[in-house]
């Protein structure tokens, strides 16, 4: 059942953030003001349906901008939607998750990758430098820079607006180049790793990823283990799509807070919850630590 | 867990104060104007 309500909260939040049907029949794009706000998940303000912003679109537009250096709208709701949520967003309302997710279900061998994978830290590394290092610093002579993250990595703008945008328009399809020849082939590597390894997007590239990832922490969205009733079968981590271990680490910033380990937890050791209050039990690794 | 939800708090009002700091800039113009034209470089085409 709780599987089934995020299916149904992914899909939902796709149809709604997307909603612009015009678009897709026309070929174009929604241009009203619902734009100025940013949606919560990765997803290209350039798809035809797009009712919303992209968050790290937007950031690079505004760092981007000859007007400014920073942006305090975009990080300000990044933030705030990191505070509150923190990677629920991921599990639950980012479509190219879905994506990855949907993808994930061809059947095939799997494989599990470690969420001590040192791999995962590449997603910072790719936010420090192609969404904010190389649209400050490395601008034309008007002072703007490019959004690099766009431009030459963000599978979810190619397969959300390149790709469809392109078969509808017969300028565009003119216009195609290297660029978008190496935006599908890095989309195609995206897909053909999502049918092996979950989500692998959001684990190794994704910089809004890594960014609501730092707020797990402390988001008022978390995991709690109950200690008391924890056997510490490691069911949870071999449930976990990311392989966290979440009896020791239940708000890791991997983690996409897909629920997956509350149920497969045998003593319902573990649960989420939503506000300032928090359990009065030590978690597993405060115990640990005594 | 007071110190947590001292800074979840903090965080809270730090973005909600980042957001209307980034109004009154105008920033949210130049979002805007960016997501209502087809952004090429994400298209792949830029």
């Amino acid at each position: 059942m709780a599987r089934f309500k995020r299916k149904l909260t992914q899909v939902l939040t796709a149809i709604v953030t997307n909603g612009y049907l015009p678009g897709f029949l026309k070929g174009d794009i929604y241009r009203g003001n619902l734009k100025r706000f940013c949606v919560p998940g990765l997803n290209c303000y350039s798809c035809p349906g797009a009712l919303g912003s992209c968050p790290i679109g937007s950031l690079q537009a505004v760092i981007g901008s000859a007007k400014y250096q920073i942006s305090f709208y975009v990080l300000g709701a990044i933030a705030l939607i990191g505070t509150l949520l923190g990677r629920f967003v991921c599990g639950w309302l980012c479509p190219f998750g879905l994506i990855q997710e949907f993808i994930h279900k061809i059947p095939s061998k799997k494989f599990k990758i470690s969420s001590k994978n040192p791999v995962k830290y590449s997603k910072y590394l790719i936010l420090l430098v192609f969404v904010i290092i190389l649209p400050m610093f490395v601008v034309n002579i008007l002072g703007m820079g490019d959004p690099f993250f766009c431009k030459y990595i963000c599978p979810a703008g190619t397969l959300e607006a390149g790709i469809p945008l392109v078969i509808m328009n017969p300028s565009l399809r003119q216009a195609i180049g290297f660029i978008f020849s190496w935006k599908v082939f890095l989309l195609l590597l995206t897909i053909t790793a999502s049918i092996f390894i979950a989500r692998p997007f959001c684990r190794f590239i994704c910089p809004l990823g890594a960014i609501y990832g730092l707020f797990n922490p402390i988001s008022l969205y978390k995991l709690e283990v109950n200690s008391d009733v924890c056997i510490k079968c490691n069911k949870c981590t071999n449930t976990c799509p990311i392989s966290i271990e979440t009896y020791k680490t239940p708000n890791s910033p991997e983690c996409i807070r897909c629920g997956e380990c509350i149920g497969a937890c045998p003593t319902k050791a573990i649960s989420s919850s939503f506000g300032l209050k928090e359990s009065e039990g030590l978690d597993v690794k405060e115990m640990e630590m005594k | 867990m007071r110190k947590k939800n001292g800074l979840r708090v903090i965080l809270l009002v730090a973005s909600i104060g980042s957001i209307l700091i980034g109004i009154y800039r105008e920033e949210v113009l130049t979002v805007l104007v960016k997501a209502i034209n087809i952004c090429l470089e994400c298209v792949g085409i830029g």
